[in-house]
Parts: C-alpha cells; sequence; structure tokens
C-alpha cells in the first residue's frame, strides 16, 4: 500500500519557513529581553568578602596555612594531597595528574602577604613562619584555626591565648590587605590571556561566605544548584537531568557523588546517541503512540493495518 | 601550460580527476541538485512539530548574532552599558528559546522513530548537536564575570575534576573559558549542524511509522 500513500506529496517552501521562523524568533527573542531582562548579581570580589564577612576571611587563612581548607586536601588537579573521587577502582582525578598547581598556604596567604611592604611587623612574622619547620607551621596554624573555631562568631579578637606563633599577626595582616582591594590584583595571574581567576575562587571557595550567599538564592547542591539562575530567570533548565541525582540516594549522601554523577550522565548520553541500535528501546515509540497524534491526519487517510 | 585548456585537462588526467573535482562530486552526489532546497515534501509532512527543527535553527543564528555583538563589546561591556545589558538580555533568551525548541524537537523525532530508514546517523549528529550545545551554553554560563559565573564555576569544577577532565579544562578560568564558549564549541556545533542538516536532506523525512520505504 504504503509505497503510494507515502510518495504522495504537497508544496513545501524550506526558505520561506526559515525566514519566517527567523523574523518569530527574533522578535521573540527581543520581547522576552525588553519584558523580562537578565540577572546580573555583582561579583564577589575579595574586598568585598573581607568587608562583609571579615571572621570568614581570616578563618580561611588560618586553615589555608594549617593546610586544613578544601583546596589544601582537594587532590589533583591542583596537589597531591588526597586520591580525589573514585569510580570503582578508577582513580581519574588522580590519574589526571596536577596540572593547576596550587600550594594553598603559600600562593594563597604567605605570597600575597609578601608583597605588602612597610610593616616591621608582618615582616618578621613572615620571617618566623618561613624559618619554622612544616610542623611547627601546621601546629601553630591548627591551634589557631581551632581556636577561631570556639571563639563567638569566629571572631579573633576573642580568641583564648594560645601558643600561636606569627599565625594571628599574618591573618590580621590578611585581613586587611584583602579589606584595602590588595588580595585581589595579588591573587590575580598575569599570562597571555589573563583573566585566570583559578587562586582566587579557590581561595573564595575555601570559605563559607560564597556558599553561604549561594544557598540564600537557592543555588546550593541540594537546591538543584547551577541549573538555577539568581533572581526569577529560568536559569540552565537542561541540566535538569544532571542535577537531579544530586538530590537522590546513594548519590546524595556519596562522596564520590560527582564521578558516579558523571559516569551516570555519560552512559546515560551514550544511550541517547545510540537509541537507533539499542533492541526494545528503539521500538518504545511505537509502543507509546505519540506517533498517532503525529501523523493523524496521514492514519486518517490511510489507516494503519 | 596554464591555459584554461590545459587547466581542464590536468582535471581529468590519467591519474583521475583533481581534489576539487572530486569534492564538488562528492557534495552533488550527497544532496543532488533539487534536494537540498525542494518546493514539496511528502504529503504526510503535516504536523506542528515539522516546525520545531526550523525553529531551533533560526534560534541557533539568533544566538550567534547576538553573542556575536556581546563579545564585540568586551566582557565589562553588558554590565556598564543599558545596551550591553539589553544586548545580553537578548543573547539569553535567544539561548532559553532555543533549547526549548531544540529539545521539543528532539522529543518530536524520538516520538516519531525519526532513526528508522538508514537515518541513524542524522540522530546522533542531531544528540552530539544538543550535547554540544550544553557546553556551549555552560560555559557561557562561566563567563559572565558575576556571582552566577563564580558559583557555577567553583560548583563545576568539583564534577569535572572527579573524572579528570579538570585537569584539562579549568573552568575557573574565565579566559580560558571564553575561548572555548565564542570560538571553539560555536565551531563544533555548527559544524554538526550543517551536517546533521545534509543528512536531513539527503535521506528525506522519515515516513509515518508501519509505512516505511519497501514495506
Amino acid at each position: 500500500m504504503t509505497a503510494i500513500a507515502t510518495k504522495a506529496t504537497r508544496p513545501y517552501d524550506l526558505v520561506k519557513e526559515f525566514v519566517i521562523a527567523l523574523a518569530v524568533v527574533a522578535l521573540l527573542t527581543v520581547g522576552l529581553a525588553a519584558v523580562f531582562s537578565s540577572p546580573d548579581e555583582k561579583a564577589i570580589t575579595l574586598q568585598s568578602w573581607a568587608t562583609s564577612a571579615p571572621n570568614d576571611v581570616v578563618a580561611t587563612a588560618a586553615a589555608e596555612l594549617a593546610g586544613t581548607s578544601t583546596s589544601a586536601g582537594y587532590g589533583g588537579p591542583y596537589n597531591t594531597n588526597a586520591v580525589g573521587q573514585t569510580l570503582g577502582p578508577l582513580k581519574l582525578q588522580k590519574w589526571a595528574g596536577v596540572t593547576t598547581p596550587v600550594d594553598s598556604a603559600n600562593d594563597l596567604v604567605i605570597k600575597p602577604l609578601s608583597q605588602l611592604q612597610g610593616s616591621p611587623l608582618l615582616s618578621l612574622a613572615l620571617a618566623t613562619w618561613r624559618n619554622a619547620s612544616p610542623d611547627e607551621q601546621t601546629k601553630w596554624a591548627t591551634a589557631y584555626s581551632d581556636a577561631l573555631g570556639k571563639a563567638p562568631d569566629g571572631n579573633p579578637s576573642a580568641v583564648a591565648r594560645g601558643s600561636y606563633g606569627p599565625v594571628p599577626v599574618l591573618t590580621t595582616a590578611y585581613l586587611q590587605q584583602a579589606q584595602a582591594g590588595g588580595l585581589d590584583g595579588a591573587l590575580a595571574e598575569p599570562g597571555f590571556y589573563g583573566g585566570n581567576s583559578t587562586k582566587s575562587l579557590l581561595l573564595l571557595a575555601d570559605g563559607t561566605y560564597l556558599e553561604d550567599q549561594a544557598r540564600a538564592r537557592n543555588l546550593g547542591g541540594d537546591q538543584w544548584g547551577m541549573m538555577n539562575e539568581t533572581g526569577n530567570y529560568p536559569g540552565q533548565p537542561w541540566l535538569w537531568l544532571y542535577t537531579f541525582w544530586y538530590q537522590v540516594p546513594p548519590f546524595n549522601t556519596s562522596d564520590n557523588a560527582d564521578a558516579q554523577v558523571w559516569a551516570l550522565m555519560a552512559l546515560l548520553s551514550l544511550g541517547l546517541l545510540l537509541l537507533p541500535f539499542i533492541p526494545g528501546l528503539r521500538s518504545l515509540p511505537k509502543y507509546l503512540g505519540v506517533y498517532r497524534i503525529i501523523w493523524r491526519r496521514h492514519y486518517r487517510a490511510h489507516p494503519l493495518r | 601550460m596554464t591555459t584554461a585548456q590545459g587547466g581542464m585537462a590536468r582535471v581529468s588526467g590519467p591519474s583521475g580527476p583533481s581534489w576539487t573535482a572530486r569534492f564538488r562530486g562528492r557534495v552533488a552526489r550527497t544532496v543532488p541538485p533539487g534536494q537540498a532546497l525542494p518546493d514539496r515534501q511528502p504529503a504526510y509532512v503535516a504536523s506542528a512539530i515539522y516546525v520545531f527543527g526550523v525553529l531551533t535553527l533560526a534560534a541557533f543564528v539568533v544566538v550567534l548574532v547576538t553573542g556575536g555583538v556581546l563579545a564585540i563589546g568586551g566582557s565589562v561591556w553588558w554590565h556598564t552599558s543599558g545596551l550591553g545589558h539589553f544586548t545580553n538580555s537578548t543573547h539569553l533568551w535567544s539561548v532559553e528559546l532555543f533549547f526549548a525548541f531544540m529539545v521539543i524537537h528532539l522529543w518530536g523525532k524520538f516520538f516519531m522513530a525519526a532513526w528508522r530508514g538508514k537515518r541513524a546517523l542524522t540522530w546522533m549528529t542531531g544528540v552530539v548537536c544538543f550535547l554540544g550545545s550544553i557546553g556551549t551554553a555552560f560555559t557561557g554560563y562561566l563567563v559572565q564575570s558575576n556571582f552566577d559565573s563564580q558559583w557555577i564555576s567553583t560548583q563545576a569544577k568539583d564534577g569535572l575534576n572527579s573524572v579528570g577532565v579538570g585537569a584539562f579544562f579549568n573552568v575557573l578560568n574565565p579566559a580560558q573559558m571564553l575561548l572555548w564558549h565564542v570560538v571553539l564549541l560555536p565551531v563544533v556545533v555548527g559544524i554538526i549542524t550543517v551536517l546533521h542538516l545534509v543528512l536531513v536532506r539527503r535521506h528525506g523525512v522519515v515516513p509515518p511509522i508501519g509505512e516505511e520505504e519497501g514495506a
């Protein structure tokens, strides 16, 4: 039968259709832009962070020096201090190596502080730090970091007395440097392209301020995360399936959730790609029957046997 | 000799036609004259779902144009100028429309089992376009130089690092991401889109289920 039925034709101007579609989409775009605009919340600078949450900056600096910050114990691609996430026996994060080396204590705190001039107290504190053994450095910074954690609101001025070495002087100077705007420039990386924010973003993410701001805007990982956008904007709804997995077990409690979700999404993407060859799945549309609606006019004239 | 005749002779010399002639022949065989933009379609092409492929393509053009203007303005322009902000808004909304149309198009083609009749490659290039577009849009969110891009990049780095991709694709480097967003990924998506369109025109529109060619 069907050879004749499917060979019947009707006029169809593809060029005209495209031109009309282009005009409609262009008008729709301009209309939506005029009515809804687009989100643009200012970036958090290290200076604004230090002004809004000074105690968080001090706690983060102490954690960097103690080696207990997230970036300090991250693993690849920043350092070798952890294996990182694994996928069963596969240690993909470790195997990829250290391609963006970051020594959190030195790169994020000591080097920026070293750019400051004119403070004998800071120079002495830096010299004391550099001359100390790694164990001693860790001992001082850990003690101060713990003391900050016990102080009300993490307030450095309310920290109990203890053996902290030069750490309080370093973190105080660090906060002042940040508040004066010097830390933003000190962590910027020169290079051919410029604009590399790796170190400043790692530092900011090591604190709690960035996440607090994000959670307040419903951007947390357990709030469907980066699929959302600030304000009442649609964001990236096409990431719904990716962000979905983070909301349900076992992913929402797993230490290797990122690797597991990525593996799962790779598998699902491969499935979508190879759908025409997967027995059962490739026949699904036939059983779902939506095609009968799509081609209803055709089937009305040429009923299926 | 460098005369026209001499040149012509070399095209079909004893060693076969030149690569340019072979290329022209390949294109002509891939999409024969009249098949690229026909003035008639099978009668069963009579559903609103068919419009979404063309709408996706139209939205892609608007995305490229608005993104191009935005890129020319520079990364600071849209934060400091009303016109720049409006241009950014057109880029955002054209992207939203692009994805909406593309997803409807994809679902439509799924329900039509549009891979039938040696059209598997058409489906596959479409899926690659979809995945490539997600990557392109993702890098776009990373280069906004605002709070969103800071948060998205610090979150995304963990996913990418966990499988080793972050070692070669640093989402914390907006300058690197700008290159991916404005040049590399659009070129890749653009090329695959062209391939997808060529395959669509070459194989024609899939017939209704139950009425496959030769059935």
